[in-house]
This record gives structure tokens, sequence and C-alpha cells, in this order.
């Protein structure tokens, strides 16, 4: 009997020893990694720190209306203008829904002349 | 095991039969017997000390072994936990009203040198020169091969200067990580920003501290290490910012000005929406204090702020309020206003006569210094004194800007009855555009004192009530008269019931007396009148309108245009929708005689 609890006790000496070691390496591993990844967030942090403030620089005032004026023969945009706001009651109507664009073109399908837009 | 018997049978009678004693069997086995289990024990007890010897060295072999490794090894804080890491960086970032970014931090390096390290400092000052047109070849040589054994480069680089200087491959050169302030919007708001700079500098790190406007005001919250995740948010909105500041230059450019100012603030609140002073500069490299001249004509100069001027006509509206609130006139109560008024041995004169009489209400809409004058007869100095101190003309404006405690109005040693006189239509006190916003905003808000404030939500304020609702419905009217019929009409726009008083006042020389030719011209109002939302005062430094034949410098061919362009860009972007119909101004019921 004695023998085999002495056996017994030795292998669990040996399987927590193993444990042991194996868990400490874990922990270092996830150590590791956790601080690689505290890393990437930090570079990341600043990385999303310098877009915003390139964001801004890029969104500046200045710029924009630059840009608005030279490319005013595409965007047709101009500065805001108290009577550009309009009452709701005199909005046109909401126009009539338009047919559905199919690849097919058929003469039956055409809607007809009144209906159209 | 069968145990050998002690006294084997066998043998006993062998030895009886010789005549041997049998008993020298049993000692002789027990001999034997005892000389095995001796021979066991001695082995088992040896083995037992090899092993604790052994064990003994494995163990004393581990701990020497971990000691070297230990003497060996790099020294290393163990950790039990990742906690999570933030960024570093020293100063809050400043936002505005709708969270766009005004100030930020941005690293970048600075360049060192430990010149006795440095291997070929002839090429790496012809190279540093090379990437850095700025520095001087032969006094930068001077430097590395001085005597020092430590030289500060630049403070500043640009990534790709970084690059360069990595190219140069000089062992010498260092680089140190520095933290700086990025404005990027630039010019914009640079008077309520102010500017910041390297404090305390190190080789791993340099201190940024705030130079001046809020950045100087708010340093300690700025560097808060508590705080520095969450952004100070200012009441300014950025885009109204810079339609502001964009009228506001193109009307300085066109009508000559050499400076102007413009303030839109919340009437109720408080909250400086927008507060703009040219000439401007850029906040990312703010320029010196300048050493000689006139420091109001510098651009650091905060003229909405910190420009203490004679604002003129502008003023008139507080003693007329004044009466209105004691009762002694109505607004169609007649005063006179024959033009000049003798005052002891001066004169005060009209712009042009008036004639007679004027009703108050028409003193206001028609200027008349002669008229307000009489009003404020009425008042009495000592009421005038307390109502402008109530209304804050007498101390510095407490705006979170590290200028305001020094931008004091200037006002009269002695105040004697010429000074009462001259006071009641803006002449003999200085004050800012600023004071004169916050005194509007009383004045058309319902009556309650209003404490500017650069900060989103304003100062809490529900303030003293100055004037009576009544009083101020009356001069909302007043004001509105003066667009609608007199000294402002250029600022009616449509939908926005603008309302509000010009000032033209002449510049005093510096020796004394007014120049004839220089004035301020100064627009003080609120829209829409009809339910006061914001307060705008413009002012503009030495403007002259020269389409027609003659040159005119007064206000409402100068300040009033620029108003009106500034309220009909920067109404809609504040989300003011213009009405339709006109409503009626006053809510009290006339009686007339």
């Amino acid at each position: 009997m004695r023998p085999l609890f002495v056996i017994l006790a030795f292998l669990t000496v040996l399987a927590s020893g193993f444990w042991a070691y194996k868990e400490n390496y874990a922990t270092k591993q996830t150590l590791h990694e956790a601080s690689a990844l505290n890393r990437e967030i930090l570079r990341l942090r600043e990385a999303i720190a310098v877009q915003r403030a390139e964001w801004a620089y890029l969104n500046r005032p200045d710029r924009l209306a630059e840009l608005v004026e030279a490319n005013f023969d595409r965007l047709g945009l101009l500065p805001m203008q108290p009577n550009q706001f309009a009452p709701l009651a005199t909005l046109p109507e909401r126009p009539p829904e338009l047919p559905e664009i199919s690849d097919t073109y058929s003469l039956k399908a055409q809607p007809d002349a009144e209906d159209a837009p | 095991m069968i145990r050998k018997p002690l006294r084997p049978l066998a043998q006993v009678l062998d030895a009886r039969t010789r005549g041997e004693d049998p008993d020298r069997i049993e000692a002789e086995n027990i001999q034997e017997r005892h000389d095995a289990m001796r021979d066991r024990f001695r082995l088992r007890a040896e083995g037992r000390l090899l092993f604790l010897a052994f064990a003994f060295c494995a163990a004393f072999l581990t701990i020497g072994a971990r000691m070297v490794v230990l003497a060996g090894a790099d020294p290393a804080e163990p950790r039990r936990f990742v906690g999570a890491t933030q960024i570093q960086s020293q100063r809050a970032d400043i936002l505005d009203r709708n969270g766009r970014l005004l100030a930020t931090n941005h690293t970048t390096s600075a360049l060192y040198s430990h010149p006795r390290e440095l291997i070929d400092p002839a090429r790496t000052a012809r190279e540093l020169a090379r990437i850095f047109p700025d520095l001087d070849e032969a006094q930068l040589l001077r430097q590395l091969t001085g005597k020092a054994s430590f030289v500060w480069l630049r403070r500043r680089l640009s990534p790709e200067q970084v690059q360069m200087v990595h190219d140069i491959g000089e062992p010498g050169l260092y680089f140190g990580p520095r933290e700086m302030r990025l404005y990027p919007n630039g010019r914009l708001a640079a008077h309520v920003l102010g500017g910041a700079r390297f404090g305390d500098e190190g080789v791993h790190s340099a201190e940024v501290i705030g130079t001046a406007g809020v950045e100087l005001a708010l340093d300690q919250r700025l560097r808060d290490p508590q705080r520095l995740d969450t952004p100070v948010e200012l009441s300014l909105d950025l885009t109204v910012q810079a339609v502001v500041a964009e009228v506001l230059d193109a009307g300085m450019k066109m009508l000559g000005a050499k400076g102007a100012a413009a303030i839109i603030m919340d009437a109720h609140s408080g909250e400086i929406i927008s507060m703009v002073s040219l000439p401007d500069f850029d906040p990312n490299d703010r320029p010196r204090p300048p050493v000689s001249g006139d420091p109001g004509d510098s651009p650091i100069f905060n003229r909405a702020l910190q420009g203490v001027y004679e604002l003129g006509s502008v003023m008139k509206v507080f003693p007329v309020a004044q009466a209105l609130e004691l009762g002694l006139v109505m607004p169609e109560t007649m005063v006179n206003s024959s033009s000049p008024m003798q005052l002891g041995k001066h004169r005060i004169r009209d712009f042009r006569n008036y004639g007679p009489q004027l009703s108050v209400s028409d003193v206001v809409v028609k200027s008349s210094n002669v008229g307000t004058v009489r009003i404020n007869n009425m008042v009495g100095t000592t009421h005038q004194q307390a109502f402008l101190q109530e209304l804050g003309f007498f101390d510095a404006v407490p705006v979170e800007l590290a200028e305001a405690p020094r931008a004091r109005p200037l006002l009269p040693r002695r105040w004697s009855d010429i000074h009462a006189a001259t006071i009641s239509y803006g002449h003999g006190i200085s004050v800012s555009p600023l004071h004169l916003a916050q005194g509007y905003a009383a004045l058309v808000n319902g009556g309650t004192k209003v404490t500017p404030s650069l900060l989103k939500g304003g100062n809490p304020q529900r303030g003293a009530q100055v004037i009576s609702p009544q009083t101020s419905a009356l001069m909302r009217e007043m004001l509105r008269k003066t667009v609608t019929e007199g000294t402002a009409k250029m600022a009616d726009i449509p939908g926005y019931f603008v309302a509000g008083k010009t000032g033209t006042a002449d510049k005093m020389k510096p020796t004394g007396g007014y120049y004839k030719d220089k004035v301020m011209a100064n627009f003080a109002g609120t829209f829409p009148v009809t339910d006061p939302r914001y307060v705008i005062v413009v002012s503009l430094d030495e403007p002259s309108e020269t389409s027609g034949t003659e040159v005119r410098r007064t206000a409402g061919w100068t300040a009033v245009p620029v108003t009106a362009e500034i309220i009909r860009r920067a109404a809609p972007l504040m989300g003011l929708v213009p009405a339709l119909e006109t409503p009626r101004l006053s809510g009290l019921t006339r009686v007339g005689n």
C-alpha cells in the first residue's frame, strides 16, 4: 500500500510541476501577446489622432471654399442664402413613379404616354 | 523468501551425535543473519546518502545557475497584469461647438547632436545645411567642432526631414520625441486659440504650454492629467467663424480699413459663436509681440477683446433705456434737440440739425447727440454710473481668454458733468466690442445680465434683471426702427428682422484731440428682433467708402453693410429660418393721448 501511495504522490508532483511549467509559459506568452496588442492599439490610436488632424486640416473652411470655387463649373455651389429656405407648403408634389428600367426593350412594356413623366 | 531456520533439526541431531553444543549452530546462524541484515542496511543507507547528496547538489546547482542567469540578465519588472494603455499626450484637444477639431497634438522629433560622437563634422554640417536651408553651414560647423558635448539643432522636424537626417548616417545625431500643438484650421479663430510653445525641454520630452487665448487661460484644465482624454468644447461655431472672417476681411479690404472686429454672441446664454479680429495670424507660428510701434496694430492684438475704443453713438441706447426704465420718458416723449447745445464752456452738436424737438424714439433712430445728453441729464450722473457698472462697462469681461483681465475699459478719472454728457453718446469712455455685446445682450434679451463665455453651454446664467422686460421690448422696437427708417437701413435683411444701432466715433490722436478723417465705425444689434437669439457687434477701424462723390466714413455706409452681409451669410448657417410675415413687435398695448 505504501509504495503505491509514494508512487502516486510522486506522479502528482510530477504532473503538477509539468502543469505549473506549462502555465508559466502560457502566461508569459499571453503577456507578450497582450503587450504586443497594446503597442498595436497605441500605434493605431496615434494613427487615428494623425488622421483626425489630417481630416480637420483637409476640411478646413478656407480649403473647402477654395475647392468649391475651383470646381464651380462642376458643382455649381454658392454660399447659403436666406431665400433658399422654403416652407413645406410651397414644395411641389411628389413626382409620379417612374417606370422601372428594364434591360429588354419591348414595345408592349412601354407605359402609356399619359403615365410617362 | 524462505528464511533459514536458526536451529535446523538435521544439524542439531548431527551435533548431538558428535557430542557438540547445538547452541553454537544457532549462534552461528544468528551471526550469519545479522551480517546479512547489516549488509542490506548499509547498502540502503549508502543509497540514501547518495540520493541526498545528489539532491543537494542538484538544488545548489540550480540555485547557482539561477543566480548566474539573474546576474547576467537585464533587470525587468515582473508583471502580473497588462493594463490598458493610453496615449500620453500632454494637452487635451480643443473642439468647436459641433465637435470640429480646433487644436490637437502631433508627435514629431527634435534633432540634437553629441558632437564628440561625430565622425565627420564637416560633412554633417554641409548635409544639415542642405536639408535645413535656414541653418548656416559655417556656424553649424563651429558648433559641432566646439567644446560642447551637446548641441540642440532643431526643435521640430517633419517626417521627411527625419528620414533625410537618417540618410546622412552620422552616429552623433540623435532624435528626441516631441509633441507639438497643431491648429489644423490655420488662421481661423487664431485670437481665441492663442497659441502654445515649448516650456521646459529635455531630451526625451518637452512641456507644451499655452501662450495666449484659451490655451493660456485654460492651461491648467488642458494639462490636467485626469482629463487629458476629454476635449475642451468651445462655444465657437467653426463654419460661422469662417464666414464671418471671410466677409469681414472682404469688407475691411473694400473699405480700406486697417483693422476690424466682429462678435456674434448668444443673447441669452452668453456663448460666443464667433469672435473675429483682423488682421490675424497663424497660431501654428505665432508672431512675437512687437517691440516698437502701437501694440494695437499688431496681428496678435485681439481687437474684439483688447481693443478698447470710444465707440460713439452705439452707447446712446443705454441712457435712453435707463430713462425708460426709471419712468422718466416714454418713446413718444419729445425732448429738446436744438443743436448746438451749450454745456458749460463746451458745445455739443449733432451730425446735422434735426430741428428743435425729437421724440425719444427718434433720438435713437436719428442718433442725436443733443437729445441723448438731454435724456441723460434727466437720469443724472449717479444713476448713469450705477447702470453702466451693472451692465459691466466698468470691469474687464470675465471671458476665458488670457488677455481678458488686462482688457479693462478706460474711464474718466473724475466723472464731471461734461464727462457724463459725452459718455452718454459714447465719447470719453473706451470699451471693447465684447463689452458692447455684453451690454446689448442684456438690453434686448428681456433685461437680464449676460456674461460672455467661450465654453459650450456658456456660463450657467439667468443673470440679474438689469432692466424690466417691458423696457427691453421698447428698446428692441427702437433698435428695429433704427434699421427700418434710421441710420442703419442697409442692415434690413428680409426675414431676419435685424435691429441695432450705428456708431461713428472720431479716433483720438495720441497727442490729444481728435482726427478729422479717422473714425471707428461700429454697429451693434440683434437678430431676429422678434425673439432675440443673437447679438452682433461689428467694428471697423478707419474705414472709408469712396464709391460716391464724397468720401463717406459713417457707420451707416461702412459697418452696416458689412454687418448685413455677415448676417445674410451666417444666419442660415446657425439654423435661423427667415420669417415670412412681419411680426408684431411690442407686446405692449399703446395708449396714445
